[in-house]
């Protein structure tokens, strides 16, 4: 058994009564009180998540940033300083090898934030495709992020002393004092609400989290768990790594058309995407929500006339919506909203009916 | 974690109590059981009159996380199921020693329960797996 990492924050999780669960090789807070609790406070105030399991892989110098803009699926290149953008890491044959957000610090400086299971496959997949490791550095170690989300986050942090990440427009960062603690801030998140995610030293994590979590607390601000992450993700309908994207699932298929810039290429996997474009799609990713009671989850067939015709790759209830809700890929022509299907839970058929997406 | 075990009642080593009445038992899930599950989202239930193995599987228990299957603690006949829990499964979060009890069973052989653990070591289960 290998064992599990953990955040600098571990201790304090457990002090707050976190249930501990593995997640990508680290051991996270699921929750401290209640999904459903910590989900709707980051819906009507805020939450604050330890997400310092993600990594950081950061590009110095015109070399590595080059190497960077030939990976990324976005142009790179006209990223302007203090601006982030969502985009994929694509392999040869169109498939994803990890969706990322890349921030551009300067001229010739930019890091990306990627997913916790895919920091040492990422790192590979750059240094095997740069011409030289000069400039390019995993800082996932050394680097602790919080995710501040919600409508109450902008006053949280303004009463922390930062009022300029109150300025901050949505997908803008920039260098900053919170509470004390250096920091980069971010106007980004995974949870469709407005947010903040601060990225700072992991030696000072735990300073920022209480001071944070004392400020925020008159505001309604509680620190939410990874429970609530997944189920204000989903009802956001964005993808999570190894379950709608991986490195055999197209990114047109997933529905991320807008974050390839196919028109200007040269990334890697551009010309196996454009072709799959060309020939059609074989399966399109949808959401659903089902008709009666019971809960999709991933990996459940969907079915129609009997005869499997897709996979749920995310499921789960929806706690703004009261009922189940999932992502689903299922042949193009099931796509449009309004199809019918069924979802296998068990050996039993619920009724389920494709939606438009965000679902909240 | 602090999890209530009455004394008075019986229980599984899959987290389940057992109130024994004169001729059927009731049965319902641990406080540590529903605190381990969370927020409760969906009871699937047996149907009056099934049969059922000692050990079985007779319904699923989900909360938004995860999956828990529920299993007879003797085996007998489902005699009654807590119809409220359709609608409301978060009586089990709630109150999961009474209202939230799942089905009443009438055992086949009622020298079966003797095998249930008592509260004690039930409490000595829990910590163990606490720690």
């Amino acid at each position: 058994m290998t064992s599990l990492k953990r955040t600098p924050l571990y201790d304090t999780h457990r002090r707050l009564g976190a249930r501990m669960v593995e997640f990508g090789g680290y051991e996270l807070p699921v929750q401290y009180t209640s999904i459903r609790e910590e989900h709707r406070a980051v819906r009507e105030a805020a939450g604050l998540f330890d997400v310092s399991h993600m990594g950081q892989i950061e590009f110095e110098g015109s070399a590595a940033i080059a190497t960077a803009d030939g990976l990324f699926s976005r142009n790179l290149a006209g990223l302007e300083p203090g601006r982030v953008q969502y985009g994929l890491l694509c392999n040869e044959n169109g498939g994803v090898v990890d969706d990322i957000t890349c921030y551009r610090v300067a001229e010739r400086s930019a890091f990306w934030c990627v997913n916790a299971a895919n920091i040492e496959k990422d790192h590979r997949w750059i240094l095997d495709h740069a011409e030289s490791s000069v400039g390019v550095r995993n800082a996932s170690d050394e680097t602790g992020l919080l995710a501040l989300q919600g409508p109450a986050s902008e006053a949280i942090l303004s009463r922390l002393g930062s009022p300029k990440a109150a300025a901050l427009h949505r997908f803008r960062f920039a260098r900053m004092e919170v509470a004390g603690c250096p920091a980069f801030v971010s106007r980004t998140g995974y949870t469709g609400v407005d947010g903040f995610e601060i990225y700072l030293s992991s030696s000072d994590l735990a300073q920022l989290f209480e001071a944070l979590l004392g400020e925020g607390a008159a505001l309604g601000l509680r620190p939410a768990g990874l429970g609530a992450r997944d189920t204000l993700r989903l009802e956001a309908a964005l993808p999570l790594y190894g379950h709608e994207l991986d490195d055999d699932t197209s990114p047109l298929a997933a529905g991320l058309e807008r974050f390839l810039d196919l028109e200007r290429g040269g990334f890697i996997g551009a010309d196996a995407i454009a072709r799959d474009r060309d020939a059609g799609l074989k399966s399109r990713l949808v959401g659903f929500a089902l008709e009666e009671r019971g809960v999709a989850r991933a990996g459940c067939a969907v079915a129609l006339a009997g005869k499997t015709i897709g996979r749920v790759t995310s499921g789960g209830p929806s706690p703004t919506l009261g009922k189940s809700i999932g992502l689903a890929y299922v042949p193009p022509e099931m796509a449009k909203p309004g199809s019918k299907f069924q979802v296998i839970v068990r050996d039993r058929a619920l009724r389920a009916r494709v939606v438009n997406t965000p679902f909240v | 974690m602090e999890c209530t075990i009455p004394a008075e009642l019986h229980y599984t080593s899959g987290d389940e109590w057992v109130l024994s009445g004169d001729d059927t038992i009731t049965v319902g899930v641990t406080d540590f059981a529903q605190q381990q599950l969370g927020d409760i989202v969906y009871v699937e239930l047996p149907t009056v009159g099934d049969p059922l193995a000692e050990g079985a599987a007779f319904g699923v228990i989900e909360s938004v996380k995860a999956v828990s299957d529920l299993n007879a603690p003797v085996a007998g006949e489902v005699v009654a199921i807590n119809e409220a829990l359709i609608d409301h499964p978060e009586i089990i979060n709630e109150e999961c020693y009474g209202e939230g009890w799942i089905i009443k069973i009438k055992p086949s052989n009622r020298e079966a329960l003797d095998s249930l653990l008592s509260a004690d070591s039930y409490r000595k289960s829990v910590s163990e797996r606490n720690e």
